[in-house]
C-alpha cells in the first residue's frame, strides 16, 4: 500500500514536472505555484448544497483568512468535470464523491471526511413522490421515469445501480426512462414535482434540505434508506505538497474549535471535518466493483 | 294586475331614459371588450410566438443530448419571470413532445406523465396533431380551439432542418376575463354617473310633461257627468301636440255645451208646442158650446119676463160664461188677424199705454224707437207683445226701477228688446218660463208670456230671455213679411 502510494507519487512528481514545463511557456503565474498571491484552486461538486453563494463566500473568506492566500472555488456542472480538472492538475483540492475517489484514490490523497450526526458516514436515499405509499425499495419501480442525479455519484447512482444489479437488472431495461439532474437538490425537486416517479439521493442533502427548506422534501418521501457509506471526501491532487495538504487540513478540521467555522458548519449542517482513512470507502469500491462485473467493464 | 304600460309618464318617461342610458353603456363596453379581446390576442399570440421561438431554439441541445431535466428546467423558466401570480399572458402549460409525439417533458407532469400519449391526458392534442403535420417553414402555428377557452401556440424544435420534437404552449383566453372586468366595472361606474346626471333631469322633463296631460285626462273624465267651464281646463299654450290637443279639446268642450243648450231649448220648445196644441184644442170645445149657452141667456132676456130673482141669476151666469169666454180667447193666440201695417206711431201709442202703469210704480222708462215709416208686420200682434214684456218688465222692477225699451229693425227682421233691473229669473224657472198659469206673480193669470211666446211662433219669430242679476233681457226678431217688403 505503502509502495503503491510511494510509486504514485513519483509518478505524479514526474508529472509535474512536465506540467511545468508546459505551463513555463504559457502562464507565467504557474512558476510560482507556491507564492503566497497564487489562488488555492477548490474544486466543489453538488455532493453538499453548493447553490448558496453566500455561504461560498463567507467559506471562501474564512479560508483565506486561516490559509494566508487567496481561495478560488471552482464549481462545475458534473462530477467528472471537477474530476477531470483535479487528475489534470487544474484544480488542488476538490470535495468530490466517494465513487470518484474510488476510482481514483492512486492519483488524489484524501484530505479530509465531513462528520455528519457526529460519524464521517451518510446513506443513499430512495425517495418517490409524497403521495405514493407503496414502495418500499427501488426493484418496486418498475417501468417508471428515475432520476438519478450524477453518473459519478455514488448515493445517487452507484448504490442504486448495485441495487438492480444484484437482481439482474439494468436501469435501461428496468425503468422506461432515466434521467440525470446533474445535482441532489434537482433529484428532489424533480420528484416533488411529478416529473420522476423515483430517486436516488443523497440522504444527508435530502435531511439538510429537510431542514433548511422542507417545503421541498414535504412533497417527497424517502422509501428505503441505504447502509451507511463513508461521505463524500475532500481530496487533494496528487501533486500538492504535504505541507499544503497539512495547512489546509489543519484549516478545516479547526473549523469545529473556533465560533465562524461553527457557524459555517451549522449552514452545511456537519459537525465538522475528520481526517478519516481511506477504508472509510471500502463499501463504496465493493459496490463498484460488482456492477462493473455485472456489466462487464473491466477492472481499473 | 299591474302592467308596465299603465305606468305614468312621470315615472316612464325616466326609466326610459335611464335604460336608455344603460344600454348605450352596454353597447359601448361590449365594443370595447371586442377590441380589448381583438387586442390580447394579438399581443398574445405575438408574445407567445417568440416566446415559442426562443425556447424551440433553446431546447434543440437538451432534447439532442436527452437531457430531460435541462429541458424540464427550460420549459419551466417562463413560470418564474413574474414574482407574485402568473402574468395574464403567461402560459397555462408547456409541454415538449419528442418527435413521435409523445411527452417529453412537461410544466406539468402529473398531468402529461413522460412518453405518454398526451392526447390521453387532453384532447385538445387531438387537433394539434394535425397542426404538427403541416408545418409551415417550421413556424410557431397558433390553433385556437373552438369549443374550449384554449389557445395553443405549436412550435416545431429543428437542428439542421430535422424535428427533434415540438413546443406546445397552451394558453387559457380566460386570463382575458381581469382584463374585462376591469373595463366592465369601469363602464359600470360611467353609466351610474351619467344616469346620476340624468336622472333628475328626466325626472323634471317628465313632471313638465305629464302635467298637462294628466290634467286633460282628468277633465276629460269628467265630461260625461258635467261639462266643464273653459277657466277649469288648464292647457298648454304652445304649438306643439300637447298645445295643439288642449286647444282641440277646448273647441269640443265648447261645442259640447252648445249642443246641450241646443237640446235644452227644443225640449223647452215642444213641450211649448204640445201645451198649445192642447190648449187650442181644448178652446175650440170649449167654445162651440159656450157660444150656445151666451145665444140662451141673450134670448132669455129678451124674451123670458122680468124676475128679479131670475135675471140677477142669469147675469150671475153671463159673467161667468163671458170670464170662461175671455181666458180662452186668450189661451187661443188667434194670428190671422186682419191689421194693418206697423208704423211708428203704433209704438208711440203702446208707450203712452204703458206710462201710466210705470208712473204708478215710480219706475223710469227709457224709450227708444228707431222705426220710420212703415214696417210690413201686423200691427196688433206687435203692439200686444210690446205691451206684454213692457207690463211684465214694470211690475218686475221694484220702486224706481228701471225700465228701457228698444225696437228696431234691419233689412229682414223687426227687433224688440226690453230690459228691467228688478229680480232676475232663477235659472230653473227658465225652462217654464212661457207655459200658461207658472205665474208667481200675485193676480196675475200667467199667460201674458205665454200669449207672447204663441204670437213670436206664429209669426215664425223668435224670443229669447237672458237674466242675470239688476238684468233681465227680453229680446223678440219678427221676421217681415216679404210679399209687402
Amino acid at each position: 500500500m505503502v509502495a503503491g502510494r510511494h510509486s504514485q507519487e513519483e509518478r505524479g512528481l514526474r508529472r509535474r514536472a512536465f506540467l511545468l514545463a508546459v505551463a513555463a511557456a504559457t502562464t507565467p503565474l504557474a512558476l510560482h505555484a507556491n507564492a503566497r498571491d497564487v489562488p488555492v484552486r477548490f474544486g466543489l461538486t453538488p455532493v453538499f448544497l453548493d447553490d448558496h453563494a453566500g455561504f461560498l463566500r463567507d467559506w471562501r473568506k474564512y479560508l483565506e483568512a486561516r490559509l494566508g492566500r487567496p481561495v478560488q472555488f471552482v464549481q462545475r456542472g458534473s462530477y467528472r468535470e471537477i474530476s477531470d480538472m483535479l487528475r489534470r492538475d487544474k484544480l488542488d483540492f476538490g470535495w468530490v464523491c466517494g465513487y470518484p475517489f474510488v476510482r481514483f484514490r492512486r492519483q488524489w490523497r484524501l484530505l479530509a471526511v465531513p462528520l455528519y450526526h457526529g460519524k464521517p458516514l451518510y446513506r443513499s436515499y430512495l425517495i418517490v413522490p409524497a403521495a405514493e405509499t407503496t414502495t418500499q425499495s427501488i426493484l418496486d419501480l418498475r417501468g417508471k421515469v428515475f432520476a438519478f442525479s450524477d453518473p459519478d455519484s455514488n448515493s445517487g447512482f452507484l448504490y442504486a445501480n448495485y441495487r438492480l444489479a444484484q437482481a439482474g437488472e439494468r436501469p435501461a431495461g428496468f425503468f422506461s426512462k432515466s434521467f440525470f439532474t446533474w445535482a441532489h437538490r434537482k433529484v428532489v425537486e424533480a420528484v416533488a414535482a411529478g416529473l420522476a416517479q423515483g430517486g436516488s439521493v443523497d440522504g444527508y442533502v435530502w435531511d439538510t434540505l429537510e431542514k433548511f427548506s422542507p417545503e421541498v422534501t414535504r412533497r417527497t418521501r424517502v422509501a428505503d434508506r441505504s447502509p451507511e457509506f463513508g461521505f463524500p471526501p475532500l481530496v487533494a491532487r496528487g501533486s500538492v505538497t504535504r505541507e499544503e495538504i497539512d495547512t489546509m487540513r489543519r484549516v478545516l478540521l479547526g473549523m469545529a474549535g473556533d465560533s465562524e467555522g461553527q457557524e459555517l458548519l451549522e449552514q452545511l449542517n456537519l459537525e465538522g471535518f475528520a481526517p478519516g482513512s481511506e477504508g472509510l470507502f471500502d463499501g463504496i469500491d465493493r459496490m463498484m466493483k460488482a456492477v462493473n462485473r455485472f456489466n462487464h467493464v473491466p477492472a481499473a | 294586475m299591474f302592467r308596465l304600460r299603465d305606468l305614468s309618464f312621470r315615472y316612464k318617461i325616466p326609466l326610459r331614459g335611464s335604460l336608455l342610458v344603460v344600454v348605450t353603456a352596454l353597447l359601448v363596453t361590449a365594443s370595447l371588450m371586442f377590441r380589448e379581446y381583438d387586442a390580447l390576442r394579438g399581443d398574445l399570440i405575438a408574445s407567445s410566438a417568440g416566446m415559442a421561438r426562443l425556447l424551440a431554439k433553446t431546447l434543440v441541445t437538451p432534447l439532442v443530448h436527452d437531457d430531460v431535466w435541462r429541458a424540464f428546467e427550460i420549459v419551466n423558466s417562463p413560470f418564474h419571470t413574474s414574482g407574485r401570480g402568473v402574468e395574464p399572458q403567461a402560459a397555462e402549460m408547456v409541454t415538449v413532445l419528442d418527435a413521435r409525439s409523445r411527452v417529453y417533458v412537461s410544466t406539468q407532469p402529473a398531468r402529461y406523465p413522460m412518453l405518454a400519449d398526451p392526447v390521453r391526458a387532453n384532447r385538445d392534442f387531438g387537433a394539434l396533431e394535425h397542426a404538427i403535420a403541416h408545418y409551415r417553414e417550421f413556424e410557431p402555428a397558433t390553433v385556437e380551439m373552438p369549443d374550449s377557452d384554449k389557445l395553443y401556440v405549436v412550435t416545431p424544435i429543428v437542428a439542421d432542418g430535422v424535428l427533434l420534437g415540438t413546443l406546445v404552449m397552451g394558453y387559457s383566453k380566460s386570463a382575458f376575463v381581469p382584463r374585462f372586468y376591469a373595463i366592465a366595472s369601469r363602464a359600470a361606474a360611467v353609466t351610474l354617473l351619467v344616469i346620476a346626471v340624468l336622472l333628475p333631469a328626466s325626472w323634471y322633463w317628465a313632471q313638465r310633461f305629464a302635467r298637462p296631460l294628466a290634467e286633460l285626462a282628468q277633465s276629460m273624465g269628467q265630461v260625461s257627468a258635467r261639462i266643464p267651464d273653459d277657466d277649469e281646463v288648464r292647457v298648454e299654450q304652445s304649438r306643439d301636440e300637447l298645445g295643439q290637443v288642449g286647444a282641440a279639446y277646448k273647441a269640443m268642450l265648447k261645442e259640447l255645451r252648445e249642443k246641450e243648450s241646443l237640446k235644452r231649448e227644443i225640449v223647452v220648445s215642444e213641450r211649448l208646442a204640445a201645451v198649445g196644441r192642447l190648449t187650442a184644442g181644448i178652446a175650440h170645445e170649449i167654445n162651440n158650446p159656450l157660444g150656445g149657452m151666451l145665444n140662451a141667456i141673450n134670448t132669455f132676456k129678451r124674451h123670458g119676463g122680468a124676475d128679479a130673482m131670475r135675471s140677477r141669476t142669469l147675469s150671475l151666469l153671463e159673467r161667468g160664461l163671458l170670464q170662461i169666454r175671455d181666458t180662452v180667447a186668450a189661451l187661443l193666440v188667434e194670428a190671422r188677424v186682419e191689421s194693418h201695417p206697423l208704423s211708428r206711431q203704433d209704438i208711440e201709442d203702446t208707450r203712452t199705454l204703458v206710462l201710466a202703469d210705470a208712473h204708478a210704480k215710480s219706475a223710469c222708462v227709457d224709450w227708444e224707437n228707431d222705426i220710420v215709416g212703415t214696417v210690413p208686420i201686423a200691427s196688433t200682434l206687435v203692439r200686444q207683445i210690446l205691451i206684454n214684456l213692457m207690463l211684465n218688465a214694470v211690475q218686475a222692477v221694484g220702486e224706481n226701477g228701471n225700465v228701457s225699451c228698444r225696437v228696431y229693425r234691419d233689412s229682414r227682421e223687426l227687433h224688440i228688446e226690453v230690459v228691467n233691473d228688478g229680480a232676475h229669473i232663477a235659472p230653473e224657472r227658465m225652462g217654464y218660463l212661457f207655459e200658461p198659469f207658472v205665474s208667481e206673480r200675485a193676480g196675475g193669470h200667467g199667460i201674458g208670456l205665454w200669449v207672447t211666446y204663441q204670437i213670436v211662433r206664429q209669426l215664425r219669430g223668435d224670443i229669447a230671455v237672458a237674466s242675470e242679476p239688476d238684468d233681465t233681457r227680453f229680446h223678440v226678431s219678427l221676421p217681415l213679411e216679404r210679399q209687402v217688403a
